[in-house]
């Protein structure tokens, strides 16, 4: 591996005045699963690596019913799934970070790095756009907040500008009568990279007979994680009957434009996308129906 | 320029431990090369293999994918802590009785994670081993052999329990 120095800051502005002046000279450690891949096989360079799992800002998440999850940028994927609560209010999340590598990478890999990561295939990213999380940034030129959905641009591509950083995620409050799912299709059991992934989110009207407004995204489908607009608003007022959701899942192969590779045909792909957004939007109502904050 | 060595101070298998490294230095390296703890191993070298697990601060970690300097003041748990007072673990114990390993070049990070896993979850059903032990690999054995030194190995630590 080349050499690099190394800092560990624990105030969010000494990380983002560090990171300005180094600029793309930097790169920023949060569980280091990709990143010191990168480093070691020569897809990264850096002289300077910036730890920023010591910044409370980054490194600690919050979680109230009324106001939803506030999820620190290097907070790793088993304090999502082992936290009770947090499990039952976005379990599209937790379907997520319990298929993300093995048990060893579950303990370190953060839900923000495989955001910023931007790979086309992130298990994470579906779960966070259907569940409608916004993430918000930092850097010389202040704070924004930027919607997931809109936060990648290509693969291995992000908005994050020179110097500007991911400091966390905000996912808003889940009320009685939603749920959510992610499921992905690998031809192995665990430890493997999604074929096609998809997330589903549903909230059920009052009656919990309808559907009162859902969101579907898709991973490894384009250059990016796709959202299926069109299938998400057929749903809106319908029941969640068998052939409803069935249309949902052809609306949704609409927005896919897969690439053929070693993981699997375009044409089998696209296929995928019909069966998992079914899937996953079956188990977002079975959820929904029973879920309370 | 060759970056300022890093001065790092940390607990490893219950001790107190100093050493100096380069923040390009994987913790896997350090243990093996600087503080002879020979116990994990290099399999891929890139989160692939599980081989280099030890448990970092409660949690089973690749210590290929984590910087000797971010396990300052951290509690390190490796292979060669888990025998206590020469007496082997059931996990090893079981491991050797049912001669759960060929090669044995994946056996101590199979014993570490799944020391790991009976210590969080004492009766795990075969799923759950099968899946807790995902991120280890072994390209000898044959996963069944490991998967009932696990078992046996909880129900070792069950009876030993209810008997004290
Ligand atoms: S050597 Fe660390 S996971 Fe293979
Ligand atoms: S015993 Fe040889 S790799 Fe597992």
């Amino acid at each position: 591996m080349i050499e690099f120095e190394y800092a560990a800051p624990t105030d969010l502005d000494e990380a983002i005045g560090l990171f300005a002046q180094a600029g793309d000279r930097a790169t920023l450690l949060a569980g280091g699963t990709d990143i010191i891949v990168q480093l070691r096989e020569g897809l990264r360079r850096a002289d300077l690596v910036i730890d920023v799992k010591k910044i409370p800002e980054l490194s600690q998440f919050e979680y109230a019913p009324e106001t939803g999850l506030r999820l620190g940028a290097s907070v790793p994927c088993w304090q999502i799934y082992e936290n009770e609560s947090i499990a039952a209010a976005y379990p599209a999340l937790a379907d997520a970070v319990r298929i993300i590598g093995g048990w060893q990478i579950q303990s370190r890999a953060s839900v923000g790095g495989n955001l910023c990561n931007a790979s086309p295939a992130a298990d994470s990213i579906p779960a966070l756009i259907a569940l409608g999380a916004v993430a918000h940034l930092a850097g010389p030129g202040g704070r924004r907040a930027v919607p997931v959905a809109e936060f990648c641009t290509g693969p291995g591509k992000n908005v994050l500008q020179s110097g500007e950083l991911l400091v966390a995620l905000t996912l808003p409050p889940a009320h009685a009568g939603s749920g959510s799912a992610y499921q992905r299709f690998i031809p192995r059991n665990e430890m493997d990279i999604a074929v096609v992934g998809a997330g589903s989110w549903v909230q059920l009207d009052e009656s919990r007979q309808r559907i009162a407004a859902a969101r579907i995204a898709l991973a490894a489908v384009g250059p990016t994680p796709r959202q299926a607009v069109q299938a998400a608003e057929f749903l809106c007022g319908k029941e969640p009957t068998e052939e409803n959701l069935h249309e949902a899942g052809e609306l949704a192969k609409q927005v896919a434009t897969p690439i053929s590779d070693m993981r699997g045909p375009a044409e089998y792909r696209t296929h995928l996308v019909g069966v998992l957004t079914r899937r996953t939007l079956a188990a977002a109502v079975e959820r929904a129906g029973t879920f309370q904050p | 320029m060759t970056p300022v060595k890093k001065h790092v101070t940390t607990k490893i298998n219950g001790e107190s431990v100093e050493f100096l490294c380069e923040p390009r230095q994987s913790l896997l390296e350090v243990l093996r090369d600087d503080l002879a703890l020979t116990g994990c191993k290099e399999g891929c070298n890139n989160g692939n293999c599980g081989a280099c697990t030890v448990v970092l601060n409660g949690r089973p970690v690749n210590s290929c994918l984590v910087l000797a300097v971010e396990a300052a003041d951290a509690s390190i748990e490796t292979v060669e802590g888990i025998a206590e007072q020469g007496h082997l673990d059931p996990v090893q114990q079981c491991f050797l009785e049912g001669a759960a390993l060929q090669c044995g070049i994946c056996t101590p990070g199979f014993i570490v994670a799944a020391k790991a896993l009976l210590d969080k979850n004492p009766d795990p059903t075969e799923a759950e081993i099968r899946f807790s032990l995902a991120g280890n690999l072994c390209r000898c054995t044959g996963y069944d052999k490991i998967i009932r030194a696990v078992q046996a190995a909880a129900q070792a630590r069950l009876a030993a329990q209810q008997s004290s």
